[in-house]
């Protein structure tokens, strides 16, 4: 589902943010990255979407080599990935429904069948009777489940969350991650980075660790 | 397909509710006061043509006789003008037939009543190339039994003269404010791509592909352009009416029925359509250039 093979990432300016890391993700993982600030959490997960390609090494997502995507291409890679950010990149000029609304306006479906996904996708995330609500009117918790709507309302196969419970209490923090264990158990691929180790260690999945760009 | 066309249908929507905000519509104002000079001018310049095309441009010399020449004198005269090479036609006026002609303009025939005789005398038109008409003249009027010697025509040629050098003004004054256009467009859509560059932003992340994006962006360029055009037509329109109000009564005390013309349907379909094609470039530069500033971070 998602390979990386001695995958190194060097910015512009002589940063190395990653070196050498090599893992494989199977369909209906579930996975956290771990790492302090800094270990290169973000980098790797950027790579998986293409924001940022590889300096050397390969990411295969879905078969497709990430790094030899051309611009182009980019776009129906991420139709497939289901991505939650710390900052969730809401859209507060319109309503919650909107919000989720918005990968589905470049999908195939009709207006009715879009409509009855978002729905659904804020039912599972316990959003629905905030719908009409604009995000500046929700706690940190409910903005960021309704991130997650947004990224789950396609059925993606692989869901990936970067420090989805940063900046949330311990209780909000497990309801974010209930969710994403309630996707995997139907199937879906999940890669999560956080720093939050206590949090990591009360579902035993798989453990990556980055130190200092490499996989420990 | 059906979704490809509902995107479209979407895309447009949006970009007519961006056109309907104030911003919108002063931006079509905008355009459709600068595309109203160059669409007046033209409209003028088409009026002055067709008036133009009315009167005779080929260079005509009228040659005329004494009042008392005798038909005979005429028809000597006609011959030695029929025999020079550089005259291309000849056409003999009798003075019965002018003064016929120059009773039909409008408060003469009371003049000529007045006088109680015919005033005019018999005359030839002939005709030659412009480059010849001066020198002809000169020549024809020291021919025995030629009284007085007047070279027309030569004024129409001014005129058409001047109606070029307005069209080559023209031109360059459409090029100028259609770059003008495409600017407006360019920066009104800069504008538009940094207030929902957040927006943008995250469609990228969700997989949102550069022609979705670009999609709204060119549409309103389009309806801008359009909208710019039809208010450019409504200025010319009132203009053009303004104007024949005043010019009629003139006209009219010349015995004459000129009006500046609107331009034709298809003239006027032609100039909408430019400005919204010039608008949709406007915008797809604009969007072309500043949509690859914003990457994902």
């Amino acid at each position: 589902m998602v390979s990386f093979s001695a995958v190194a990432k060097r910015y512009p300016g002589g940063q190395e943010a990653l070196r050498g890391v090599s893992f494989s993700l199977e369909p209906g993982e579930l996975a956290f990255v771990t790492g302090r600030s800094g270990a290169g959490k973000s980098t790797l997960l950027k790579l998986i979407p293409a924001i940022e390609r590889p300096s050397s090494g390969s990411v295969i997502v879905n078969g497709q080599n990430v790094g030899a995507l051309n611009r182009a291409a980019i776009p129906y890679l991420r139709r497939n990935l289901g991505l939650v950010f710390q900052d969730q990149k809401l859209l507060y000029d319109r309503s919650v429904h909107d919000n989720v609304m918005l990968p589905l306006a470049f999908s195939s479906h009709t207006p009715k069948e879009a409509a009855r996904r978002a729905r659904a996708a804020l039912d599972k995330v316990g959003l629905l009777a905030r719908e009409k609500a604009n995000p500046v009117q929700l706690s940190g918790g409910e903005q960021q489940r309704l991130a997650i709507a947004r990224a789950v309302v396609n059925r993606p196969a692989v869901l990936i969350a970067d420090e989805p419970t940063a900046n949330l209490d311990a209780e909000s923090a497990a309801r974010i991650v209930e969710i994403f264990v309630a996707f995997n158990q139907v199937g879906v691929t999940v890669l999560i980075a956080t720093h939050d180790q206590a949090l990591v260690a009360r579902y035993g999945k798989r453990v990556l660790t980055l130190s200092q760009g490499r996989l420990a | 397909m059906s979704a490809w066309l509902r995107q479209h249908r979407q895309a447009f929507g949006a970009a007519l509710r961006r056109l309907a905000r104030a911003a919108g519509i002063m931006s079509a104002l905008v355009i459709g006061v600068a595309l109203s000079l160059p669409a007046g001018s033209y409209a003028l310049l088409e009026s002055l043509r067709a008036l133009t095309a009315r009167l005779t441009l080929e260079p005509q010399i009228s040659v005329f006789l004494p009042l008392e020449a005798r038909r005979a004198d005429a028809e000597a005269l006609g011959a030695k003008l029929r025999a020079d090479r550089r005259i291309g036609a000849v056409r003999f006026v009798s003075r019965e037939e002018a003064l016929k002609e120059l009773k039909q303009v409008a408060g003469i025939s009371e003049v000529i009543a007045a006088i109680g005789r015919n005033p005019l005398p018999d005359a030839f038109v002939v005709s030659a190339s412009a480059e010849r008409v001066e020198a002809l003249a000169a020549d024809l009027g020291r021919l025995p039994g030629v009284a007085h010697v007047q070279a027309d025509a030569l004024w129409a040629q001014r005129l058409a003269a001047l109606q070029g050098i307005g069209r080559v003004g023209l031109g360059l004054l459409a090029a100028l404010l259609g770059a003008a256009l495409v600017a407006v467009t360019f920066n009104t859509i800069r504008l538009q791509i940094l207030t929902q560059r957040d927006e943008i932003e995250v469609s990228k992340l969700i997989g949102a592909t550069d022609a979705f994006i670009r999609r709204p962006f060119c549409y309103f360029g389009l309806l801008q352009g359009l909208a710019g055009g039809v208010v450019a037509l409504g200025i010319v329109a009132a203009v053009l009416a303004l104007l024949n109000r005043e010019l009629r009564p003139l006209a009219q005390s010349y015995g004459a029925s000129f009006s500046f013309a609107f331009p034709p349907p298809a003239d006027a379909l032609a100039i909408v359509l430019l400005a919204g094609v010039l608008g949709w470039l406007g915008a797809r530069l604009s969007v072309n250039r500043h949509l690859r500033e914003i990457e994902p971070a």
